[in-house]
C-alpha cells in the first residue's frame, strides 16, 4: 500500500514508483494479434508431448544474451521472460512470486533497466542482454550491493532477495537512492513479506555510496 | 565453555546462498523430463461437479494428463494426524468425490510439457457446476457457534464470579471486536515437484515440517513411510500456511504417478487464497470491570473463530486473557463457527495476536474511562504469578519492557487526551499494548558427526522459513563442541535427517537448538570414550571424569598442553564419530512454572483529519524472550513482526463475495501488505532475562510475539490521534472520517 507522496527528488513527471515496463500489456496484446491467432494448433493426441516439428511454426527463434552469454532459443511466443528464464534456462534464482507483476520478486535487468520479468514476453526481446541474479557476482566476488544485504540484514527467507537486489541496483543506476526516503519510494515495487525493509533500505544506501 | 558464539551478531550463514540466487526453494528442484501441472479451482463456493468436459483441453498441444474425480486413482487415505492438523475432523480429500465444499476446491489437475500450456488447457476445460448458495459469513444469523470438541476443557474457563462482579463494578468496559481473514502471503507460492521411482516418492516441497509431510503423503498413498523423501532446504516465508500438508501435495504426487513423470506443481497466488489456510476471522467480546483506582475485578473474554464444514481449526484466542493480568474474577469463552470455507490455519502468532488485540484495546478503553495513564492501568494489574494456573512464571519482564520501551519511546511526552496532539495538520496519536506468547519447547532429535579433519556435522529435520535456523544453530553447535563457526556444517529440511518438531510456534529454537546441544554433548562424551582407549592418544587410560573437552580440544583439567583436537582423535580412530540424541521438556518444570515469553509496543501514529489516511511513523518493542542467541537476526526478526502488525492493523483483509464465497481481492495488489514505503522507523530491544527452567539454551522464543501487540498498540494510537475508537481489523480511512 502506498499513499505518500514523492520526495521532491524524484518526482520526475509521469515516474511511478514500480519498476516500469518498456511496453503495456495493451502493446503486447496488439503485437501478438492475440494468442490464438498467431498460433496453428496441431491436432495432438492427449497421453503424448508434441515432437518439436510439429509445432515448429508455432515457435521463434530468439536469441538473448543471458548474464554475458549468448543463448539461442526456440520459444513459443507467448512465453514470459521469467518461465524462459526458470524452466527453459534453469536459472531459477530469479523468483516467482505472483506472476501478476505485483510483487517484484521477478525483477531482472533488461539492457540495463529492471523490468518485472513476468509481465515481459521472451520473445520480443530478441538481443536483448539480461542481467540476473546469477549474473551479479564477478566470479567468487560478490556485486557491493550483494554484500551490502549480507551485511545489513536487507533479508529474511531470501525469497524476495534477488528481485530486491535486481531492482536496488537499478535503483542505484536510476539515480534514485540518493535518501533512504527516496530509496524507500524507489523499491516500493518489490514486496518484502519478512518485513526486512529497514535492512533493505540500509544495504541499498550503503551500496549507492559506494559505487 | 571459553568460546562465547551464542548471543553474539552474527551474520547469516546462508546470507551468501541468498544473495546469489542459490538457494534453492522448492520449485527451483527442475528434475530432468519434467513436466507441469496446473490445478483447476472450483468456480463455486458449494455444490457438485454436474460434468466435466475435458475434450478441447485434451486437444491442445503439450497436454499429457486431464485428471479429475471420474478418473483420478482412489487413494487409501490412510489415517493420519499430527498435532498441527485439527484434532477433529478430517482433511479435505482431493478428487475422490464430486462435491465442492468451498470455492476454489481442486476439481482437476491438467499436466503439460510447459507451464503455459498447462495453464492454457486448465482454462479450457469446462466443468458445470449444480451451485448452492454457501454460508460464508460468521455474523450470519443462520450461523449457530459450536463449543470446539477437542478444546473443551478449556473453551470455557472461570474463576471466581467474573459476570457477577462485572454488574456490580464501580468502573466496567465491554466491547466487541472484530478482525478480518488474513492470508499468510509469503513471497514463495507453495509448490511441489514430485518423482516416483516404483513405488519410492521424493518430494521437493515447501513445508515448514517435512517429517510430517513425509508421514501424511505415506498414509494418503497407503506406502511406507521409509518410501517418501520430503526435501526443503530454503523456505520462501510461510507464517503457518506451509506447516500442514495441504491438497497440492497430494495433487502433485498423484499427477506424478498417473504419467510417469516428474512433476512441477505450483499454486498460483489467487490459489493460495484457497486451499492453504488463513487466519481465521474472529468476533470477540471484552468486558473489564474496574474499582476507581484501576484494579481490575472482573474480566470476560468471549470468542469465536471461523472454520470450515469438514475440521474444526481451533486456536488460543483467549488463553491469554487467564495470565495476563492479576484478576480474581475471569471467564473465558471460546467458540468455533462452520462455515463453507476452506480450514483456517495457524498464522503468525495464532490465538494470541487476535485475543490480545480485543482484551489490550478493552485495556487501553478502561484507561480513559479511569483517566489514568495505559502503562500505569497494566503496572497496577501485573500479577505475582499465573492466575490461571496457580504458578509462578518460569520469567516474566512485562514491567522491565515497559520500561525499557517507554523510555526509547519518549512516552512520558505524550499528552493524556485524544486528540490532543498534532504535527502541523496532522493528528498524533501515541498508544501501546502488551504482547505475549507461549515458550513451548517440542521434542526434538539432532545429529552431530565430528570428521578427521576436525570439522563436524550437525543435521536436524528442522526449517528455517527465514528466523535465521541455519545460522542460529551453527552457533549452538559452535559454542557447545567450542569449534569456530566455519568448521560446523548445519543441514536442515530432509525428512532423512533426525526427527524436528514443525518450524512454527516460536518453538524451533528451543526444540531443535536444544536437540542440538544435546547431541554434541553426546559425540563429545562418545569421542571422549574411544579416545581414552585409543594408545595412540596421549589421554589413553584415563578415566572418563579426568578428562574434558575444552576449546575444541580434548585433555585433562590443569593440562598445560593443547591437547587433542576432534580432527587428531577422529583421526586417530580411524573413523567419525557420530552420535544423535533427543531433547524435551523437564516435566517437572513444566509442572511448576507457567513459561510464556511477554513484551510491550509502544506506537505514534500520524492522522490526516481530512482524508483519514493513517500512518505508522515511528514504533519501538521490547520483549523479554530468555536469551537472545543470534541479538541481529532477533531484531530483524522483530521488525519484521512489527511490519507485519502493522499489516494486520491497517491493510490485511480478505473479502468473501457473499454470493458465492469467492475471495475478492485474491492477489497481491489488492490483498494489501506493507510496502517499503510505509514502514517507518522501528526499534526492537531486549531486556536482560535469564530463564532457567524453559530448556537449556534457556530461549522462550520470538517469532510470533513480534507480531503480537502491534495491532492493538495501532488502534490505540489511533483512538489516541483522533478520540475515534476503531475495534474492527483493518482500521481503515472510512473508519476514522467520521471522526
Amino acid at each position: 500500500m502506498i499513499d505518500r507522496e514523492p520526495t521532491s527528488s524524484n518526482a520526475e513527471a509521469g515516474s511511478r514508483p514500480v519498476p516500469t515496463l518498456p511496453i503495456s500489456r495493451r502493446t503486447v496484446l496488439q503485437m501478438t494479434g492475440g494468442a490464438a491467432s498467431l498460433v496453428t494448433i496441431p491436432n495432438m493426441s492427449a497421453q503424448s508431448a508434441p515432437a518439436p516439428g510439429q509445432i515448429g511454426k508455432a515457435l521463434e527463434r530468439v536469441r538473448l544474451i543471458v548474464n554475458g552469454e549468448a543463448r539461442e532459443l526456440e520459444l513459443d511466443p507467448r512465453q514470459s521472460l521469467l518461465d524462459v528464464l526458470r524452466e527453459t534456462l534453469d536459472l531459477t534464482g530469479t523468483k516467482k512470486g505472483c506472476n501478476q507483476g505485483a510483487c517484484g520478486a521477478c525483477t531482472i535487468l533488461l539492457n540495463g533497466r529492471r523490468v518485472v520479468s513476468c509481465l515481459t514476453l521472451a520473445a520480443m526481446h530478441d538481443g536483448a542482454e539480461i542481467t540476473t541474479i546469477e549474473g551479479l557476482a564477478k566470479g567468487e566476488e560478490l556485486h557491493p550491493l550483494q554484500a551490502a544485504f549480507i551485511q545489513h540484514e536487507g533479508l529474511q527467507c531470501g525469497y524476495c532477495t534477488p528481485g530486491q537486489i535486481m531492482s536496488g541496483v537499478g535503483c542505484i543506476a536510476e539515480g534514485h537512492a540518493g535518501s533512504p526516503e527516496e530509496i524507500q519510494f524507489w523499491m516500493s515495487g518489490n514486496i518484502c513479506r519478512c518485513g526486512a525493509y529497514p535492512g533493505i533500505v540500509a544495504a541499498i544506501a550503503d551500496a549507492a555510496e559506494r559505487t | 565453555m571459553t568460546t562465547s558464539v551464542i548471543g553474539k551478531p552474527l551474520p547469516r550463514v546462508d546470507g551468501r546462498a541468498k544473495v546469489t540466487g542459490g538457494a534453492r526453494y522448492a520449485a527451483d528442484f527442475n528434475q530432468p523430463g519434467q513436466v507441469y501441472a496446473v490445478i483447476v479451482s472450483a468456480t463455486v463456493g458449494l455444490g457438485r461437479i454436474a460434468g466435466i468436459d475435458s475434450a478441447m483441453a485434451e486437444s491442445m498441444p503439450g497436454i499429457i494428463a486431464v485428471i479429475t474425480h471420474q478418473n483420478a486413482p482412489r487413494l487409501p487415505y490412510g489415517e493420519h494426524k499430527s498435532y498441527i492438523d485439527p484434532a477433529v475432523g478430517e482433511r479435505l480429500h482431493v478428487l475422490q468425490d464430486d462435491r465442492v465444499r468451498f470455492y476454489g476446491q481442486p476439481v482437476a489437475i491438467v499436466v503439460a510439457d510447459t507451464p503455459d500450456r498447462a495453464e492454457r488447457a486448465a482454462s479450457a476445460l469446462e466443468v458445470v457446476y449444480e451451485a448452492e448458495r454457501p454460508t460464508v459469513d460468521p455474523s450470519d444469523p443462520t450461523v449457530t457457534p459450536i463449543v470446539p470438541e477437542a478444546a473443551a476443557g478449556h473453551a470455557d474457563t472461570s474463576r471466581g464470579d467474573a459476570d457477577g462482579r462485572l454488574a456490580g463494578a464501580p468502573v466496567k468496559i465491554d466491547q466487541i471486536y472484530e478482525i478480518a481473514r488474513e492470508n499468510h502471503n509469503p513471497m514463495e507460492p507453495h509448490a511441489t515437484i514430485a518423482a516416483w521411482s516404483g513405488d519410492r516418492l521424493t518430494l521437493w516441497s515447501k513445508s515448514q515440517f517435512v517429517v510430517n509431510e513425509q508421514a501424511e503423503i505415506a498414509a494418503i498413498f497407503g506406502i511406507p513411510a521409509g518410501n517418501v523423501q520430503v526435501i526443503c532446504p530454503f523456505i520462501g516465508g510461510a507464517f503457518g500456511t506451509s506447516l500442514r500438508t495441504w491438497p497440492h501435495v497430494t495433487l502433485a504426487a498423484m499427477a506424478a504417478r498417473q504419467t510417469g513423470r516428474a512433476v512441477k506443481l505450483v499454486l498460483t497466488r489467487k490459489q493460495m487464497f484457497f486451499t492453504t489456510g488463513h487466519r481465521p476471522r474472529t468476533l470477540q467480546r471484552v468486558a473489564l470491570g474496574a474499582t476507581a483506582d484501576g484494579k481490575l475485578t472482573s474480566l470476560l473474554h468471549e470468542g469465536s473463530g471461523e472454520t470450515s464444514r469438514y475440521e474444526q481449526f481451533t486456536e488460543a484466542l483467549t488463553s491469554a486473557s487467564g495470565y495476563m493480568y492479576s484478576c480474581p474474577n475471569v471467564r473465558t469463552q471460546y467458540r468455533l463457527r462452520q462455515l463453507d470455507i476452506g480450514t483456517p490455519n495457524h498464522m503468525r502468532g495464532p490465538g494470541e495476536a487476535s485475543g490480545i488485540f480485543a482484551l489490550e484495546c478493552a485495556l487501553d478503553e478502561l484507561s480513559y474511562v479511569l483517566g489514568l495513564d495505559p502503562v500505569e492501568l497494566r503496572r497496577r494489574n501485573e500479577p505475582e504469578i499465573d492466575e490461571s494456573e496457580n504458578k509462578p512464571f518460569s520469567s516474566r519482564s512485562l514491567m522491565k519492557c515497559y520500561e525499557l520501551a517507554a523510555g526509547h519511546f519518549g512516552w512520558s511526552r505524550r499528552a493524556p487526551e485524544p486528540r490532543s496532539m498534532r504535527d502541523g495538520r496532522l493528528l498524533i496519536g501515541m498508544g501501546m499494548a502488551s504482547a505475549t506468547y507461549p515458550a513451548y519447547h517440542a521434542p526434538s532429535s539432532a545429529r552431530v558427526r565430528l570428521l578427521p579433519d576436525g570439522t563436524a556435522e550437525v543435521a536436524v529435520a528442522a526449517s528455517d522459513m527465514g528466523p535465521g535456523t541455519y545460522t542460529s544453530m551453527t552457533q549452538v553447535a559452535a559454542e557447545t563442541l567450542g569449534l569456530p563457526m566455519d568448521q560446523v556444517r548445519f543441514s536442515l529440511g530432509s525428512s532423512d535427517f533426525p526427527p524436528a518438531p514443525s518450524h512454527g510456534g516460536s518453538w524451533t529454537m528451543a526444540s531443535v537448538g536444544s536437540a542440538i546441544r544435546a547431541a554434541c554433548i553426546a559425540v563429545q562424551e562418545k569421542a571422549a570414550r574411544q579416545a581414552v582407549a585409543d594408545q595412540r592418544l596421549p589421554v589413553f587410560g584415563a578415566a572418563l571424569d579426568a578428562i574434558e573437552w575444552t576449546d575444541g580440544r580434548l585433555r585433562r583439567p590443569g593440562d598445560l598442553s593443547a591437547g587433542q583436537s576432534y580432527g587428531e582423535v577422529v583421526s586417530s580412530l580411524g573413523a567419525p564419530i557420530e552420535a544423535e540424541a533427543s531433547s524435551q521438556r523437564d516435566k517437572d518444570a513444566a509442572e511448576r512454572y507457567s513459561m510464556h515469553s511477554f513484551g510491550a509496543v509502544f506506537v505514534e501514529v500520524a492522522v490526516d483529519p481530512d482524508v483519514g489516511t493513517i500512518r505508522v511513523r515511528r514504533a519501538v518493542g521490547a520483549y523479554g524472550i530468555g536469551r537472545v542467541v543470534n541479538p541481529r537476526l532477533a531484531a530483524s526478526q522483530c521488525t519484521g513482526g512489527m511490519i507485519g502488525g502493522i499489516g494486520m492493523a491497517l491493510m490485511e483483509r480478505t473479502v468473501l463475495d457473499p454470493r458465492d464465497g469467492r475471495p475478492v481481492n485474491a492477489h497481491m495488489a489488492d490483498y494489501l501488505v506493507p510496502v517499503n514505503l510505509d514502514i517507518p522507523r522501528l526499534e526492537a530491544y531486549f531486556v536482560e532475562e535469564v530463564d532457567p527452567h524453559v530448556n537449556p539454551l534457556g530461549v522462550k522464543g520470538l517469532g510470533e510475539i513480534a507480531l503480537v501487540g502491534m495491532a492493538p498498540a495501532v488502534a490505540n494510537a489511533v483512538f489516541h490521534a483522533t478520540g475515534k475508537r476503531v475495534r474492527t481489523l483493518p482500521i481503515r480511512i472510512e473508519d476514522v472520517l467520521t471522526a
